[in-house]
């Protein structure tokens, strides 16, 4: 019998291979942006798991939201690599050092 | 015995964590993006395990149907360098792979105390469609930030368009507070000066 600690471990995994998929692809904005959007997938999954083993529905309107901000970000995070791209030629993110952090 | 719950949930979350795998190790970032496509769709699968039908659509509608298209148009659109981008990818493994086991063993060891070994609710909710039950809370308790969220993506759509849009150099737009702000006497000058007695006479002659 599936229990939520199933669904719960499936998240883990998820957010652990995103994190680990950050620290590879650390030189390629586009992909770290969609490991962040796999990341936010494994919280959503949680948030569902919990929604539905506790017959709560605040988790799935929590999700709701959370789908929403992600697709606003990542319309932003691409609007602001196609303009990185135009400016450098480039998305390497070793070349952006013009705010010299 | 195993039901077929139960295997449809490893065949689901099997495909899921592969496609996520081979999400962070393409070397072709729309590789990368068609395997986020499938990680989403089989997410969808898993939410709908879990009784949540609304969102599960709205996972593939909203995702797989707009947001990843537009990853693969600015992925697609970019001409870039994809040796000089995985640079330093085996050299991270290590260190990446060592952290990351260490997360999951910790998450894994949380997750198998008794306390999130619980068994599904006896729901009440069964007779009443789920995106029904969404809809009367969102409306209801959660109406604010409702309202605030489509706030939020009227500012993206705004933002987006506003970081994207450049002025073509060779258009010959007019400026029309510019146009506006003009005053007469930038634009008409009166001259005062003796009429040509020559002029006058062919013109009259020209025109008999």
């Amino acid at each position: 019998m599936i229990g939520l600690s199933h669904y719960l471990i499936l998240a883990a995994i998820l957010f652990t291979i995103s994190v680990v998929g950050i620290f590879l692809n650390r030189k390629n904005i586009i992909i770290l942006l969609m490991s962040i959007e796999l990341m936010l997938l494994a919280v959503n999954i949680n948030f569902i798991a919990f929604s539905y083993y506790l017959n709560d529905i605040a988790g799935q309107i929590f999700v709701f939201f959370i789908l929403t901000i992600a697709a606003a970000e990542s319309a932003i995070g691409l609007a602001i690599i196609v303009l990185i791209f135009r400016n450098t030629r480039s998305i390497n993110v070793d070349d952006l050092n013009r705010l010299s952090g | 015995m195993i039901e077929f719950k139960d295997f449809v949930f490893y065949a689901l979350s099997f495909v899921l964590v592969a496609s996520g795998l081979s999400v962070i190790t393409s070397r072709n970032p729309v590789t990368a993006a068609l395997s986020l496509v499938l990680a989403f769709f089989n997410a969808a699968g898993i939410w709908l395990l879990l009784q949540a039908e609304f969102l599960a659509i709205v996972l593939v509608l909203v995702y797989v149907g707009a947001v990843m298209v537009l990853f693969l148009f600015v992925v697609m659109m970019l001409d870039i360098n994809l040796d000089k981008l995985r640079e330093g990818f085996w050299d991270y493994l290590p260190m990446a792979g060592f952290i990351g086991l260490l997360m999951m063993v910790e998450m894994v060891l949380v997750f198998k105390t008794k306390e999130f070994n619980l068994s599904p609710v006896d729901d009440s909710l069964k007779s009443i469609s789920n995106t029904e039950v969404i809809g009367n809370t969102l409306y209801s308790t959660y109406v604010l930030p409702f309202e605030l969220a489509s706030v939020v993506l009227l500012i993206a759509i705004v933002s987006a368009i506003a970081l994207t849009l450049r002025d073509r150099k060779d258009s010959k737009k007019i400026n029309s507070s510019d146009q506006i702000n003009i005053k007469r006497q930038d634009r008409v000058r009166l001259v005062a000066m003796k009429s040509e007695e020559k002029y006058v006479k062919s013109k009259t002659k020209d025109r008999k």
